[in-house]
């Protein structure tokens, strides 16, 4: 453990577990292989068993375990994600990362003890919503949405008394997380209830004039020349057509780094840096967590950044401090 | 289980009309329309609000005059502090019901009898439970539940909480804090000279293929078909749905509610409904995909 703030890594399997583990996590975030989680992939994630032998892992090295339970519970099948915090009680994470108001009741009620983080999904941007999840839920920590600019985010510290964690690399939401029903309405699929955005089922690549269109269900994403690298089809990183122009309408295909402000958002008084990308691989977990570990100790030290950029792991091998700074909006 | 009685919503105006335009469509919507309830007030853009302030409270009036009940609806995104202020000074009010749309607001009217509105996740009866236990005496639940999990939320609910759907109108998609409307028109949201008030249905987003995909309003995106559930508020009613919202398109909501209000009191079938909607907006395509677990842009009907 480096001083009070905490890097957070994402740990989609065992393997990128131990890599984040190697490169100097504090934290890593993970989730159980079913619907109860926001990353609910083919391949990804944890089973009981695995959790169990991951956490002893990570107990062994003084590094703490999340777990993110963090989609919304069906109605009328509430149990799958019951059962999820009943079993992260169980195998003894550190915390579990919640979303679901009725899920945060209760976890709070059949396991007091258990340490409670409010999910980004969640969506609480400002004093109330945090003050209404610390007073019903005692969470201990809130995971803020990605819509706050770094004045904001010290404005809010100053004023609350929990803990928070911000984004500090990787795929953006540009929607308010956990209120986007956009690839629900385009795939039938809900981030909120199924845990995943845009989904690879859904997508396919044509070619069609010289062009391959990247398609997600029955709608063509982006569109792409010879001389371009075509990219996944995540929905709000395509290119549209409004008052008959063609634009990245919503984001560019691009990743969140928030290496250049680092000291800037540490003097905003946040607690963790919170690494995305339980779907990337272990090399990316490696590079990413190292080059943060890095930063991080030469800011303890006094000591300025020696590298800022990452781009060869970026989406699209672009760069953002995205709503961080306020010309995004 | 018996049906009761049905009520109609009008839910709040989300696009950014005239001040002049706005007032005029609640002063109507007063006089005319068959509804019950009527939702005031700006959910989606808080620069928005001001242009309103001049003319609420003769809105408010004319409504109650009517005899229509008045709820106020909250910003859906609560970031800045000034939005914060916003919303504790219509939770302070005291004087109307309001409609929560951002968690802040449910927590500000916690212990006080409020509305939970459909921006608030309730996905579950878990969720539903602790909320009416906050003070919430209805919930208009997420666009997104299909017809399943609406069933499970209303078992249980009769005579405790009252439940509430959209039964017409663009569905709200996602919320964020970037405007792409100003980003459209190359601006940015400090300075967005309010180009939203240039389309008061929305501004259309097309596939580059140029099919009909999506709608800007403001940091708001919205379907681009517009949900009509004329023949599922059956079996809404069946699951102890009382309440149907309609939200406000440019066209007339007053003909709206009026054919929404004659398939409540079974006096046209919801296939005529369909047709006077259609003839209203010929370019306009239906979807009722959520409410059947299906894509949200789909026609359940007739299988597009």
């Amino acid at each position: 453990m480096t001083g009070a703030l905490e890097l957070v890594s994402p740990a989609g399997n065992p393997a990128a577990l131990h890599a984040a583990i190697e490169a100097g996590a504090d934290c890593v975030y993970l989730g159980f292989r079913d619907e109860t989680n926001a990353r609910n992939f083919p391949g990804l994630n944890f089973s009981r068993s695995e959790l169990r032998q991951g956490v002893r892992y990570a107990h062994d090295h003084g590094v703490k375990v999340l777990l993110a339970i963090n989609t919304y519970p069906e109605a009328g099948n509430q149990k799958p994600w019951y059962q999820a915090v009943d079993d992260a009680a169980d195998i003894g994470v550190d915390a579990v990362i919640l979303a679901d108001i009725g899920l945060c009741e209760y976890a709070m009620r059949r396991h007091p003890d258990l340490r409670r983080h409010l999910s980004v999904q969640a969506s609480a941007s400002n004093i109330d919503a945090i003050r209404f999840y610390v007073e019903a839920f005692d969470v201990k920590r809130v995971v803020l949405p990605r819509v706050l600019t770094v004045p904001e985010i010290r404005e809010l510290n100053a004023k609350i008394d929990v803990e928070t964690e911000v984004f500090a690399f990787g795929g953006l939401c540009v929607m308010a997380e956990g209120r986007c029903s956009l690839s629900s309405y385009i795939t039938g699929i809900s981030p909120n209830k199924e845990g995943v955005c845009s989904p690879a089922s859904h997508v396919r690549y044509v070619d069609q004039d010289g062009k391959l269109l990247s398609k997600l269900g029955d709608f063509t994403i982006n569109s792409f020349s010879d001389t371009e690298a075509a990219g996944y089809p995540t929905l709000c990183k395509g290119r549209f057509r409004s008052d008959d122009t063609a634009s990245y309408l919503f984001e560019e295909p691009t990743s969140l780094n928030v290496l250049g402000i680092l000291p800037d958002l540490m003097d905003a008084g946040v607690s963790a840096l919170k690494i995305e990308g339980r779907q990337r691989g272990k090399a990316y977990v490696s590079q990413v967590v190292r080059a943060f570990r890095t930063a991080l100790d030469a800011v303890a030290a006094g000591l300025p950044i020696a590298a800022t950029a990452l781009p060869e792991i970026s989406e699209g091998g672009r760069e953002t401090s995205g709503v961080y700074n306020k010309e995004w909006r | 289980m018996t049906v009761g009685m049905s009520e109609l919503s009008m839910g709040p105006v989300l696009f950014n009309w005239s001040p002049d335009k706005w007032r005029d469509f609640y002063f109507r919507i007063a006089d005319e329309a068959p509804v019950q309830s009527v939702y005031v007030g700006e959910v989606v853009c808080s620069k928005r609000q001001p242009f309103f302030d001049a003319v609420i409270g003769d809105v408010i009036e004319r409504l109650q005059a009517a005899g229509k009940e008045v709820v106020l609806s909250t910003l859906a995104l609560v970031m800045a502090a000034r939005e914060s202020g916003m919303v504790r000074e219509l939770a302070a009010s005291g004087e109307f019901m309001v409609e929560a749309n951002d968690i802040a607001a449910v927590a500000l009217l916690s212990g006080k009898a409020h509305v939970i509105g459909p921006f608030i996740n309730v996905y579950n009866e878990g969720t539903r439970d602790v909320l009416m236990s906050k003070g919430a005496i209805r919930i208009c639940l997420p666009f997104e539940l299909p017809a399943r999990s609406i069933a499970a939320i209303a078992d249980g609910a009769s005579g405790r909480v009252e439940l509430e759907v959209q039964a017409f109108g663009r569905v709200p998609l996602a919320i964020s804090a970037r405007c792409y409307h100003a980003r459209a028109r190359g601006l940015a949201k400090d300075s967005c000279q309010f180009v939203c008030a240039e389309d008061p249905d929305g501004m259309a987003v097309d596939t580059l293929d140029g099919t009909p995909f999506l709608t800007v309003n403001g940091t708001q995106t919205l379907s681009r078909t517009c949900q009509v559930l004329g023949r599922e508020m059956t079996d809404l009613r069946r699951m102890g749905v009382t309440r149907f919202r309609l939200s406000p398109m440019d066209m007339d909501m007053v003909a709206v509610a009026q054919g929404f209000r004659a398939v409540l009191d079974g006096k046209m079938e919801s296939t005529e409904l369909a047709h006077v909607l259609q003839s209203f907006m010929p370019d306009v395509a239906f979807s009722n995909g959520f409410f059947h677990g299906r894509e949200g842009y789909v026609d359940h009907i007739t299988g597009e």
